[in-house]
């Protein structure tokens, strides 16, 4: 995993509330059984005329003009913004797949579903969470100067905006630590095998009908 | 003080606390299927690891399997490769699982609890967000993405943090026609798909307690769509009795312990929770879907709602977006929706008691002219199998219904069985999200009695009427 320490963004809005994973990535491409490639698809019914089908060239496809990722001015951006409860519904890991794919890495909301949120740490996306009014200004920020770009530092927990302003967001410190550092969480759980085991043997003792 | 269901079956999951306050929570149950794990297996085989603990997990295809005849293998070959990289995960890993010509196939997450895979103070995990449905059983069940399915694997723990517990209570009788699926409807309706982000649900109350197994699984299998992680249902005679000789449910002395820890799975009388909401259950109507989010929701003797009525700026745009999406208009009363499409089936509804009164509504009758297709599709093969030992299967081809083979089928319309652009369908499933039963396609969601009716009639109906 690609550690995640500051960005300097450009911001592609999206201005939709409750935008669930269904939209992000259609279930077609969950056929696919790796991990990459998803990106051309990200957000397929919003952002092309036709129906897309896994492993297609989309370069030729019909684009939705009026689609924001389609538009020339956010060719490139690596933030995204948000609205209420993004990435609701499935738990698909194909949803931050497809938005890493893509070139963004970090995804700002007023709030997010819980799988959602929980998958961004695992691909190395940051999820940040800002008050809904803090978000509200930065999308009229955002639609009013073209090349807006947001400087993200997560040691810091800010988000300063062109003009100098600043936020700070809230992060777990284990998931802070493991997105600076990029790393694999499996490892480190790995690492208290010992506790594992011995919980598992007091377990069996207690409830032996679940060995 | 004392402690909440939720809590007592945390604490007997925690490996580990860490400094920040996250957890080692140790998982008792993994389901797999096709779609959310060859990723997983992937990951494992390039870092060398194995499962930690290979019987814990059981596996089985279902999003992707055909519903028509089996023998034919599945033709589209992106879904095959993805069925066969399950078999071929789970022979390497050994891991059982029960492939597409297995009786015991079908969705997991009605294949788990139809083998007794899932206990009473389980903690459960599955790469898909609907495992909820398993918290009917008093377990701590969550959907996790694919990550964690490979961490689980290899650690048999996941990190966790504690979230918040809420308990929803209905009480008094539910009304006659009203069934888990319209409370879970309801309840999503009042606190809206974020309402329980944060937290984990209990759903309690006498009409809670009063539903059968698979109307609690009905309704936990929703909390998913109110944003919760997971919902939950206190253990009673109900529970116990649904578990007992079950495949791989305990016996003998085993039995006689486990079931007295069971009985311990309630919340205490005193015990504190984050957040309490109280519903009655004469309020309940039966409840229609009309938008593209489960919160946009109504009693089926309602209209579609006026534009001005919206709360604020962002649910008007939400609301006309999604009459747009759905070709609806303001203030039209949900009975005269008509639909082109009918399906019953799904984690949701596709148990036995689903097409039990499914069945009951559409014996003797046929399905309207406007109806293209009206889909039966059990939930695995067994819920089939008893099916068609009571005649179910008859009642439903002869209103002109089509019996399937099991699987996930119209509910995400992975495999051949979808709605075309515009047509509208009356489901059982759990999201209307744009484009979930096929692109294009409308979805409304309902309970299995009313989404018979709705075929018969050939638009919504209310079910307390029907005769
Ligand atoms: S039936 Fe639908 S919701 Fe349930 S597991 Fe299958 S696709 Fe998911």
């Amino acid at each position: 995993m690609q550690p995640f320490t500051t960005l300097n963004g450009l911001v592609a809005p999206m201005d939709r509330a409750n935008v669930d994973t269904d939209a992000i990535i259609p279930k077609q491409f969950l056929k696919s059984i790796k991990r990459t490639g998803y990106g051309p698809f990200l957000f397929d019914e919003w952002r092309y005329e036709d129906r897309g089908e896994p492993e297609m060239d989309c370069t030729n496809r019909p684009k939705r003009a009026d689609f924001v990722l389609n538009q020339p001015r956010y060719q490139g951006a690596q933030i995204l913004l948000a609205r209420e409860n993004f990435g609701c519904g499935s738990s698909r890991e194909h949803a931050p797949w497809a938005i890493l794919d893509c070139g963004f890495t970090c995804v700002i909301a007023p709030s997010f579903a819980d799988i959602f949120y929980n998958n961004c740490f695992k691909n190395g996306i940051l999820p940040i969470v800002l008050d809904d009014a803090i978000v509200d200004q930065l999308f009229k920020e955002c639609a009013a100067a073209e090349g807006y770009a947001l400087n993200v530092d997560l040691d810091a927990q800010t988000v300063s905006t062109p003009l100098g302003q600043s936020f700070s967001f809230d992060i777990d410190a284990f998931r802070k630590h493991c997105l600076l550092n990029g790393l694999d969480d499996i490892g480190l759980t790995l690492q208290d095998s010992d506790a594992i085991s011995s919980y598992e043997a007091d377990r069996k003792q207690a409830a032996p009908w679940l060995f | 003080m004392g402690q909440t269901l939720f809590d007592k079956v945390w604490q007997q999951h925690v490996v580990k606390e860490n400094d920040d306050g996250s957890m080692l929570l140790y998982i008792d149950r993994h389901l797999v299927h096709e779609v959310t794990s060859p990723q997983a297996f992937e990951g494992l085989r390039l870092a060398g690891r194995k499962p930690w603990k290979i019987s814990a997990t059981v596996a089985t295809p279902d999003h992707n399997v055909p519903t028509t005849d089996r023998a034919l293998g599945i033709t589209d070959v992106v879904s095959r490769t993805q069925v066969e990289a399950l078999d071929a995960n789970c022979e390497e890993f050994g891991i059982t699982e029960f492939g597409m010509n297995d009786i015991r196939q079908g969705v997991v997450h009605v294949m788990g609890p139809e083998q007794g895979l899932i206990l009473p103070g389980m903690t459960v995990v599955c790469g898909d967000s609907h495992t909820s449905t398993h918290g009917a059983f008093g377990s701590i069940a969550m959907g996790i993405g694919t990550s964690e399915v490979e961490h689980v694997l290899a650690t048999q723990c996941l990190i966790q943090k504690k979230p918040k517990v809420m308990r929803i209570s209905v009480n008094g009788a539910l009304p006659a026609g009203i069934t888990g699926k319209d409370v879970a409807l309801f309840i999503i309706g009042k606190i809206g798909t974020a309402g329980g982000t944060g937290y984990a649900l209990e759903f309690a109350g006498e009409a809670i307690m009063a539903l059968s197994m698979e109307g609690r699984m009905s309704l936990c299998n929703m909390a998913i769509e109110a944003g919760a992680r997971c919902g939950m249902v206190a253990v009673d005679d109900a529970t116990i009795s649904y578990v007992k000789d079950r495949p791989y449910s305990p016996k003998a002395e085993e039995w006689q312990k486990a079931e007295a820890m069971w009985r311990e799975l309630y919340s205490d009388a005193d015990a504190r929770f984050d957040a309490e909401l109280v519903y009655n259950a004469s309020e309940i109507v039966p409840q229609v879907s009309w938008g593209t989010s489960p919160e946009m929701v109504l009693p089926v003797t309602a209209s579609i709602p006026d534009l001005a009525t919206a709360k604020d700026e962002v649910q008007r745009e939400g609301w006309s977006r999604a009459l747009a999406y759905m070709g609806l208009k303001e203030n039209t009363p949900i009975a005269e929706i008509s639909i082109d499409k009918v399906f019953i089936g799904s984690c949701t509804n596709g148990r036995i008691e689903d097409f039990r009164a499914a069945a009951a509504v559409v014996k003797g009758k046929k399905v309207a002219a406007n109806v293209k297709l009206a889909l039966a599709v059990p939930g695995s093969g067994l819920v089939k199998q008893q099916a068609e030992a009571e005649g179910l299967d008859l009642i439903f081809t002869e209103a002109g219904f089509e019996w399937r083979e099991p699987g996930c089928s119209m509910c995400l319309a992975m495999n051949a069985d979808r709605l075309e652009p515009g047509e509208r369908c009356a489901s059982t499933s759990n999201r209307n999200f744009e484009g979930r039963q096929g692109m294009g396609g409308r979805t409304h969601l309902v309970s299995p009695a009313m989404a018979a009716a709705a075929g018969i009639a050939g638009h919504f109906v209310d079910i307390r009427d029907w005769s």
